[in-house]
């Protein structure tokens, strides 16, 4: 297979380890992209999540506003924002964010409803407070569905920070958008398989936490 | 004097043009997907025990970053638009299977044993009970699809300008013209809006039976297809 010669070319060739273009710097900038915008969607789609699926109001609001987030081009808008803005970290990571926020918004929100009335009515009778009724009862069953928001938000941020490549920023989309200017194939089969690689050793982090911080009864019944 | 949608000769097309051509190269991969995905689907739903296999397999495949499948694909079907269109038809695929058969699954026990007490064959079953009570979950699958294969399309710009309005973007730059890039992103969104409409006008159509002025049943559906 042609493909794998050159993946095999561009993995053993030394210079491709070190310096400033190495492997390793690109993967960090990959990562450290990935875990910003990753991080700003979270803060900002699972306090709203929790809150709308804990009270149930403000549904058709969220799909209305993930609905109309969906529609804009990630890579448009990080062209769009670059022209603007200039080089700088924003016109990364709005995109990035736009893209993020609506699969952890209204995952978290589904997530929520889709919780069982019962125990929370148990609870509730019990006399918790409504927010232990939401972090001991809600959010633990609630979790798994969390999560996998969470993991799509991720992987969509992992394969979308490759095209900030185009717009002069770092990361593993350098080896594919160089590689493609400078007709070096190898390059480009190199950059695509690190982040196929790092694309699927996000879905392995995520399987990970999963099993380390959903409960034992949940995942049983789930 | 220029006019607001003048476009670069370079590109060799009107702007309506690049509409058309993002339209086509969106959508025919996201039909090829729904074909393909019918009988797996169908499949996963006779047999039980396929189904979490294939799940792990979709899951996997659409973790694959969309420029890595497109430049892997250049040394097979070169700098083309199919190179672009192939990658989208397996994300569509992706999206389909689960839709699918969630929708099929849900149709009751009733439902079916009512349809095979009638006389019903197992393809007549299927064609007239099945795929009409799943089908608000398939179009649900197919806005999830539709709208993000128009939004990638775009990325195809950066193998060989095979990115319709995303070629757009290209130009924008090196002609350091904003107003191409305006034109592209807000084309490529509105594109995406009316295509999505066109498909909940669709659900409204074949499915005359759901609740209209409410719109309880339709909304979970809504929210869920918004969180893939």
């Amino acid at each position: 297979m042609n493909v794998l010669n050159f993946i095999n070319a561009f993995f053993s060739d030394n210079a491709h380890w070190q310096g400033y273009d190495g492997i390793p710097t690109r993967v960090l900038e990959h990562i450290q992209y990935t875990l910003m915008a990753l991080g700003i969607a979270a803060a900002v789609g699972l306090p709203i999540g929790l809150l709308t699926g804990h009270t149930g109001r403000g549904g058709n609001t969220l799909a209305l506003i993930a609905t109309a987030a969906r529609a804009l081009p990630s890579f448009g808008l990080m062209v769009l924002m670059f022209v603007l803005l200039g080089l700088g970290l924003a016109p990364v990571m709005i995109p990035l964010v736009v893209l993020a926020i609506p699969p952890v918004l209204v995952t978290t929100y589904e997530a929520m409803r889709s919780v069982d009335p019962a125990p929370v009515d148990a609870a509730r009778g019990m006399g918790m407070a409504e927010a232990e009724v939401l972090f001991r009862v809600e959010l633990p069953v609630a979790l798994p569905l969390i999560l996998s928001g969470l993991r799509s938000a991720a992987i969509q941020i992992v394969s979308t920070a490759t095209i900030a490549a185009y717009v002069s920023f770092g990361g593993l989309g350098r080896y594919i958008v160089d590689g493609l200017y400078q007709r070096d194939y190898e390059k480009v089969v190199g950059g695509a398989t690190l982040v196929a690689v790092l694309a699927l050793a996000t879905l392995g982090v995520f399987w990970a936490v999963g099993r380390l911080t959903v409960s034992r009864g949940v995942r049983r019944s789930g | 004097m220029n006019g607001l949608f003048d476009l670069p000769s370079d590109l060799q097309n009107s702007y309506w043009g690049l509409i058309a051509l993002h339209l086509r190269e969106a959508m025919i991969p996201v039909l090829a997907g729904l074909l393909v995905a019918l009988p797996i689907a169908q499949l996963c739903v006779r047999l039980r025990w396929l189904y979490p296999p294939v799940l792990w397999v979709t899951t996997v495949l659409y973790a694959i970053p969309s420029l890595a499948f497109f430049v892997v694909l250049i040394d097979y079907t070169g700098l083309s638009e199919t190179t672009v269109m192939i990658p989208l038809a397996v994300y569509s695929l992706v999206v389909f299977v689960p839709a699918i058969v969630d929708g099929v699954r849900s149709v009751p026990r009733e439902t079916l044993d009512a349809a095979t007490a009638m006389g019903f064959g197992p393809v007549r079953r299927y064609v007239q009970v099945q795929l009409p009570i799943a089908a608000p979950a398939i179009i649900a699958g197919l806005r999830v699809a539709s709208v993000s294969s128009i939004s990638l399309v775009s990325v195809g710009m950066l193998i060989g300008n095979q990115g319709a309005l995303g070629n757009l973007l290209n130009s924008g730059m090196i002609y350091n013209q904003p107003r191409l890039i305006w034109l592209s992103v807000v084309g490529t969104a509105v594109l995406a809006i009316v295509v999505d409409a066109v498909l909940i006008g669709l659900r409204i159509l074949v499915t005359p039976w759901m609740p209209r002025g409410t719109r309880k049943n339709a909304r979970p559906i809504a929210l869920k297809d918004a969180a893939r």
